[in-house]
């Protein structure tokens, strides 16, 4: 045989061989990725993953099934796609009992806002009514997308911010026992159209600060449209939003807008948003996820804001932000950010961000590579809202994830329509009128939800069908909660047109943890950007108080630490917002502290 | 497709392998055969400096590499000489635009496919696919868990995506195959409106994929692709026409990739029945021509 003809069956082989190389990636993808796909009995879930969830929302109480808004009927023929969102959960203790109660949101017009109040006997009593934070989605008014809750003016109680599409809302807490409309006082905006908000202390003041980031044009009234050209101009690089507001908390329940005097003039659209000293800086960072377009880093200089976000390495590839949330997934001391995106087979794989600070980069200079597809936590599917916190309490840093969009009809899907209008000039994708209509098909409908444990070693195993976490709604928001105060991060879970999960969480006895729940005194009172850097075993983590973060949604400010089997507590450090450093020997597991700041 | 060959044939393939290494560049233009890599790397630079087109410079850069590496290996131990790489370089950098994917090993596994179906898929020595067509529609065929394209517009600046099209138009003329576009984007626009009637979809929905990037790239470097279109100018309008027929066959049938699709189909059948015809006649002269094989 020739030389070249040997040569040709090579090539011909190796051709065959790339043809299979997909194949070959695909089992090798799913061996390392999925541990099981099939549903575990709880004591074999118990046994295997350290932890089972179990959804107990009818039996505590919760039967609370969250309805869209209708808006005006230009949009009719794609409403299922522009009011899919709306859907929210928080925690909040708001009567200080101790315990942590819920609050959830509805969005259509004249529904019902529920304030779950923890009964401490493991049900809940929705009391929204009687604190009179119920019936905020009057027509009019617009409908609530989320709530975030902070300690405005450091009276122990916390205050409740309504992030709605229309009429913003700032409610004062009346030491538990109502709560009073305070909008105008405090010098609210008429009218805004957005899906995320987030309370932070941006200059350690003590007080409270609010940042508010639009998603449509705030000049929008979503029931009576003007013009259907409000749609984004692009579906990448999209800046036709709403504008950003940043509160600057003046006390005495005032507020100045100075976003622009700032730094702050973004208008692409932003669907959540996060606050954390992320870089070590000793300042706060926000970080903005946006629909349609790149992330955005904002970095305060004590001064003013910059947008950082391209030279830190997470502002370069546009994607579809829709949740940010920051962990310490390394032990390390440093966090990571989580970006959801969409990612459908076929269609769309943008992937899930995990963006991890490189080696040697640090402070001003910190970099960031997305480390999502090596840890396994790329794919999620129609991602929203995301959480990371220690599920099984073996010392390592989960992660929770809601997918899904619009569940209509199983079997026709909208996926090419919405390719087709997607790849348009802004003159096309801008104006609702020329968008398909949804005619009662799913877009990424009836997805799994994920829930990546972290192995510790660096990768993230999805065991949410093993451990009960098996819905298949349009889920929103998620957070963490240890709702009966043993030991366990509860998730709850808001589903656009869906129910209110509640999944208790059994986790095993050997396992241990410890908790903060954190007091400010010359901080502001709900210690939103305290941080405590827990060291054990000769690790350590860090976690910080959040005045919001995921998609619409706010966890328990309580930090909740895993620690594994026989842990050896060695200290704890609190770094408060004021800069006093607070350290903490003699911890025991199981325990939760209650610390108040030092004087 | 394996025969074995005579050493007539073997040399009529490396002749034919000698004009096909010239690249994208028609042999019968008055065309710098530097002007289409040029051109596709300026629509990335304009792309990327003005909207971020790229998903990184690490993956692009892959495409590119693979790609050429590949041609430079696969000529070499095929042909025993050194090819040229402009094709290489404009199928590397099309896979590196085209493909979405966050795994590099995609942008890799498309590049080397894309190169190596010249080599495999031959019919009277002649590759019947268009390279970088081919590999995409094998990766969206194959591994659609982990790839799609560049389906999404890349911003609003009509400046910007106006020189695209100029230039591109003018680029086009020059290679004397604007003909081809114009019949394929006339076709498209007319087949919108019957899309539109069949479906109920306002007619802007079925025009707007047409003003986005996918289809500057695929109607300047895929469906004019000298290599894998037939000969004769009316022929290859016809081809074109036909390219938007079966795309509109495959967007009634709601396919994301139609128009890499309709291509990939349409293109090789093409391709086939000329040298069908071709041969019949050549037959007449010399019965003993019309082989189809690996080379």
């Amino acid at each position: 045989m020739k030389k070249v003809q040997i040569a040709r069956i090579l090539v011909t082989l190796f051709f065959v061989g790339l043809l299979m190389t997909p194949a070959i990636m695909r089992r090798y993808t799913s061996a390392h990725s999925d541990s099981s796909k099939t549903t575990l009995d709880r004591q074999t879930a118990l046994t295997r993953h350290g932890f089972y969830l179990e959804e107990v929302s009818h039996a505590a109480g919760i039967d609370f099934v969250h309805q869209a808004p209708t808006l005006d009927a230009k949009l009719a023929k794609i409403m299922p796609e522009v009011a899919s969102m709306g859907a929210s959960v928080s925690i909040v203790d708001f009567d200080r009992d101790g315990w942590p109660d819920i609050y959830v949101t509805n969005s259509a017009e004249s529904s019902k806002n529920h304030l779950y109040r923890n009964m401490h006997d493991g049900t809940f009593k929705d009391v929204a009514e009687e604190m009179g934070i119920a019936d905020v989605n009057q027509p009019g008014t617009g409908v609530s997308m989320g709530a975030v809750w902070g300690d405005y003016d450091n009276d122990g109680y916390e205050d409740l911010f309504l992030i709605k599409w229309g009429r913003p809302e700032l409610f004062h807490n009346d030491g538990g026992k109502g709560f009073t409309r305070v909008s105008e006082q405090a010098g609210l905006p008429p009218w805004i159209n957005t899906n995320t908000a987030v309370w932070f202390d941006y200059d350690d003041d003590g007080l409270l600060d609010l940042f508010v980031g639009g998603y449509y044009s705030e000049d929008v009234d979503l029931w009576h449209l003007k013009s259907t050209r409000m749609m984004p101009d692009s579906f990448e690089y999209a800046k036709n939003g709403g504008r950003k507001y940043l509160f600057h908390n003046l006390g005495g329940g005032k507020f100045e807008e100075v976003s622009a005097k700032l730094g702050i003039e973004s208008r692409r659209w932003a669907l959540a948003s996060g606050a954390a000293d992320l870089r070590g800086t000793g300042h706060q960072d926000l970080f903005v996820a946006n629909d349609y377009g790149v992330s955005e880093l904002y970095r305060f200089d004590g001064k003013r804001f910059h947008e950082v976000g391209g030279q830190a390495g997470v502002g370069f590839a546009p994607k579809s932000g829709m949740s940010v949330s920051f962990g310490d997934i390394f032990n390390q001391g440093k966090y990571a950010v989580y970006v959801s995106n969409i990612s459908e087979d076929g269609a769309l794989i943008q992937g899930n961000n995990l963006w991890v600070p490189k080696e040697g980069t640090e402070g001003d200079a910190t970099q960031y590579e997305n480390l999502a597809r090596d840890l396994g936590v790329e794919l999620g599917g129609w991602s929203f809202g995301a959480q990371f916190g220690d599920l099984n309490n073996d010392g390592n840093l989960d992660l929770y994830v809601t997918n899904g969009y619009v569940s209509l009809d199983r079997n026709r899907s909208y996926w090419y329509d919405f390719t087709k209008i997607a790849g348009g000039n802004s003159t096309i994708i801008g104006d609702a009128k020329d968008w398909p209509a949804i005619d009662g098909r799913s877009l990424s409908g009836y997805q799994q939800k994920h829930v990546w444990l972290n192995d510790g070693a660096g990768k993230f195993v999805d065991v949410a069908q093993a451990i009960g976490a098996t819905d298949t709604y349009d889920g929103r928001a998620v957070v963490f909660a240890d709702l009966w105060i043993n030991g366990a991060l509860d998730v709850i879970e808001a589903n656009q047109r869906g129910p209110l999960l509640v999944y208790k969480n059994t986790v095993s006895p050997e396992s241990k943890w410890i908790e903060f729940d954190l007091h400010g005194t010359r901080s502001n009172r709900s210690a939103i950007g305290a941080s405590v850097e827990l060291d054990w075993n000769g690790q350590k983590q860090i976690q910080t108080v959040s005045g919001g973060s995921g998609f619409s949604a706010q966890n328990d400010r309580r930090l909740h630490f895993g620690l594994g089997k026989n842990p050896q507590l060695e200290k704890a450090v609190i770094h408060w917002p004021s800069r006093k450093v607070q350290t903490l020997d003699s911890l025991n597991p199981d325990k939760l502290y209650s610390i108040e700041e030092p004087q | 497709m394996t025969r074995s060959t005579t050493e007539p044939e073997v040399q009529q393939a490396e002749l034919a392998e000698k004009s096909a290494f010239r690249g994208w560049t028609p042999v019968s233009s008055n065309l710098n055969p530097y002007i289409p890599p040029a051109f596709i790397t300026l629509i990335l630079v304009i792309g990327h400096l003005s909207f971020g087109i790229l998903e990184s410079y690490q993956k692009t850069m892959l495409a590119i590499v693979a790609s050429i590496a590949c041609e430079l290996v696969l000529g070499r131990l095929l042909l025993k000489r050194w090819p040229n790489l402009a094709s290489a370089y404009i199928t590397g950098i099309s896979v590196g635009i085209l493909l979405r994917a966050p795994g590099y090993w995609p942008y890799v596994v498309c590049a080397l496919l894309s190169i190596t179906s010249k080599y495999v898929l031959r019919v009277n020595g002649r590759h019947i696919f268009n390279p970088s067509n081919f590999g995409i529609c094998a990766m969206l065929f194959l591994a659609s868990d982990a790839v799609a394209t560049l389906s999404i517009q890349w911003g609003n600046n009509l400046a910007a995506m106006a020189v695209i099209w100029v230039l591109g138009s003018l680029i086009i003329w020059r290679a004397r195959r604007f003909h081809i576009c114009a019949t394929y984007v006339a076709s498209f626009l007319l087949l919108s409106f019957v899309r539109s009637w069949i479906t109920g979809d306002p007619w802007l929905s079925e025009v707007s994929p047409i003003t986005g990037p996918e289809y500057q790239l695929f109607i300047f470097f895929m469906i004019t692709d000298p290599k894998t279109t037939v000969k004769s100018k009316l022929g290859q309008c016809i081809v074109a026409f036909s390219v938007a027929v079966v795309e509109m066959f495959f967007r009634l049938d709601q396919s994301i990739y139609a128009p890499l699709y309709a291509l990939f189909c349409t293109g090789p059948v093409a391709l086939l029945i000329e040298m069908a015809r071709n041969s019949r006649r050549s037959g007449l002269r010399s019965p003993n021509v019309l082989n189809t094989g690996t080379v």
